[in-house]
């Protein structure tokens, strides 16, 4: 039962082109699900509409029962995100970021709260250095404790890892995993590290041209479909979508 | 609505300004110049006409409430820039924030800036150019309240036209109070204008301002009726100017220009 995230038939278009293309799935409580596909498959755009960022054509999205159109700031309350491509702003310490987000989230520890989350991703000795300033390993790690932050029943990771060094890649891997284990948290995650995806993921679903070509476990996957491994699948489906018999 | 989330956006204008001379100087540093500048061209006029006729309340009076109209307006569109240059959109609106509670914080934002450079001003006015706000009586509460709804509209109606232009359309916004004030008559009478003008001075709350001011300085008779229809006015021009930014912000949603800012035109 996906009693965390709810999508239905869910598309958007720019213009002509259809970047998310009726897709439907849902997330259950304590599941780490992986958005994969090609540059373009419209994992982003996906994204965006469950953020409440970007308004869906057609479909319906349910976050723990809440219709998001309808009561987005309810429903976005249970949400948190980090993505590469949005970093917090740099000319504010990461202290500062994290005392506003805290507030924009509703939090009423957040002194105490912010302070958890900087000690919990390694992140005290930057505290009060502008975000600008940080590497962008470090920006990863802020942005992963501000996604953290009011511990979010749905989690969305739009590639978490990707500037990270693997050691520091492993940690935040163990800690997303740990969020997911003790808390009451689902995990939507996009990557283009199959390793990673292999490792974390108990679910993936593979997007092209807007579409849900394939889902399943990620550790069987790939024999299901004649391939060795998820890498070997990811290609297939970048290249080829036409011989998985869906287009 | 939660007065919580608005506080955040004023906290965040809070930490940019406290950490940042570049962003202090400006809240006072030109109105203070522009007391020095009018201070003294009053007091040279001063010299030319009759004893019992003064032009400081006339003169640095008006520029005076000018500028705290400028104030006003752009603080609430620097607040709104801050998310623009920082490129902040998706972090600011993936949060349960509200619009309604986000242009709050702007206002308040504003406010609070825009304070500083007022109580700039008046020291300046007061001590050194001998102004007097006893001369406007009780109407200075009016003068004021009328300027202040009015920027707060220029000012939400500004930050929607960079929401929907992009980034680069924010030189649309310096000049706007430099392209109102003929029309507002800050410095002159209305009756000065041309028909045309006029016209459009009437639809400008500003305008029954100045008027009302240059009234009191001149010994005649204010007409409380105009300055309740000012205040309506400029009323009516903050309900229209959030109406539009709402539009604007749901029109970013549905074609994806939020999500693509940075890209200014979706084109």
């Amino acid at each position: 039962m996906s009693d965390i995230l709810s999508v239905k038939e869910l598309r958007k278009s720019y213009g002509k082109t259809v970047a998310v293309d009726g897709i439907s799935f849902g997330i259950s409580r304590n599941e780490i699900v992986g958005l994969l596909g090609p540059n373009g498959a419209g994992k982003t755009t996906t994204i965006n509409m469950l953020l409440g960022v970007l308004e869906p054509d057609a479909g319906t999205i349910h976050i723990e029962g809440i219709d998001l159109r309808s009561s987005r700031s309810q429903a976005i309350s249970r949400t948190n995100f980090t993505a590469v491509y949005t970093p917090l702003p740099g000319n504010l310490t990461l202290k500062e970021n994290l005392m506003i987000f805290g507030r924009l989230y509703g939090l009423k520890d957040v002194p105490e709260r912010v302070d958890e989350v900087i000690r919990q991703f390694d992140l005290y000795a930057f505290r009060d250095k502008k975000c600008g300033v940080l590497s962008s390993g470090e920006q990863t790690r802020t942005g992963l404790a501000k996604a953290m932050l009011n511990r979010p029943h749905l989690l969305l990771l739009d590639e978490p890892t990707a500037s990270l060094d693997p050691a520091t890649a492993r940690e935040v891997r163990a800690e997303i995993r740990e969020f997911v284990i003790q808390g009451k948290g689902a995990v939507l995650w996009t990557s283009h590290n199959m390793y990673e995806v292999e490792d974390v993921c108990d679910r993936v679903l593979f997007l092209s041209r807007g579409r849900i070509l394939l889902e399943g476990n990620p550790k069987t996957l790939p024999s299901e479909h004649g391939k060795k491994t998820l890498e070997e699948l990811f290609i297939k489906v970048a290249r080829e979508p036409l011989t998985l018999g869906v287009f | 609505m939660s007065f919580y989330r608005t506080f955040a956006i004023m906290l965040r204008q809070f930490y940019l300004i406290r950490g940042s001379f570049a962003r202090v100087f400006p809240l006072f540093a030109w109105a203070g110049v522009d007391m020095v500048l009018w201070g003294f061209l009053t007091k040279y006029l001063n010299t030319f006409v009759s004893p019992g006729f003064n032009f400081v309340p006339a003169l640095l009076g008006a520029v005076l409430l000018w500028d705290f109209f400028i104030r006003i307006m752009q603080g609430v569109t620097m607040a709104f820039f801050e998310d623009v240059w920082s490129h902040n959109f998706i972090n600011i609106f993936a949060t349960p924030l509200l619009i309604s509670e986000y242009v709050a914080g702007l206002v308040l934002s504003s406010i609070a800036t825009s304070v500083v450079g007022l109580a700039v001003m008046l020291f300046i006015a007061v001590l050194f150019f001998k102004l007097s706000f006893f001369v406007y009586g009780l109407m200075a509460i009016p003068f004021i309240l009328v300027l202040f709804l009015f920027g707060i509209s220029i000012g939400v109606f500004g930050s929607a036209l960079v929401l929907h232009f992009g980034p680069a359309s924010e030189w649309f916004i310096w000049p706007i109070p430099a392209l109102i004030s003929p029309f507002a008559g800050v410095l002159y009478p209305i009756a000065t204008l041309p028909q045309w003008m006029q016209f459009i001075s009437r639809l400008m709350p500003p305008a029954y301002v100045f008027e009302g001011l240059r009234a009191i300085v001149l010994g005649r008779e204010i007409q409380g009726i105009t300055l309740v229809w000012s205040g309506c006015l400029a009323m009516v021009y903050i309900v229209l100017a959030y109406w539009f930014f709402v539009r604007i912000y749901k029109n970013a949603l549905r074609t994806g220009l939020l999500v693509r800012y940075s890209a200014e035109s979706l084109s």
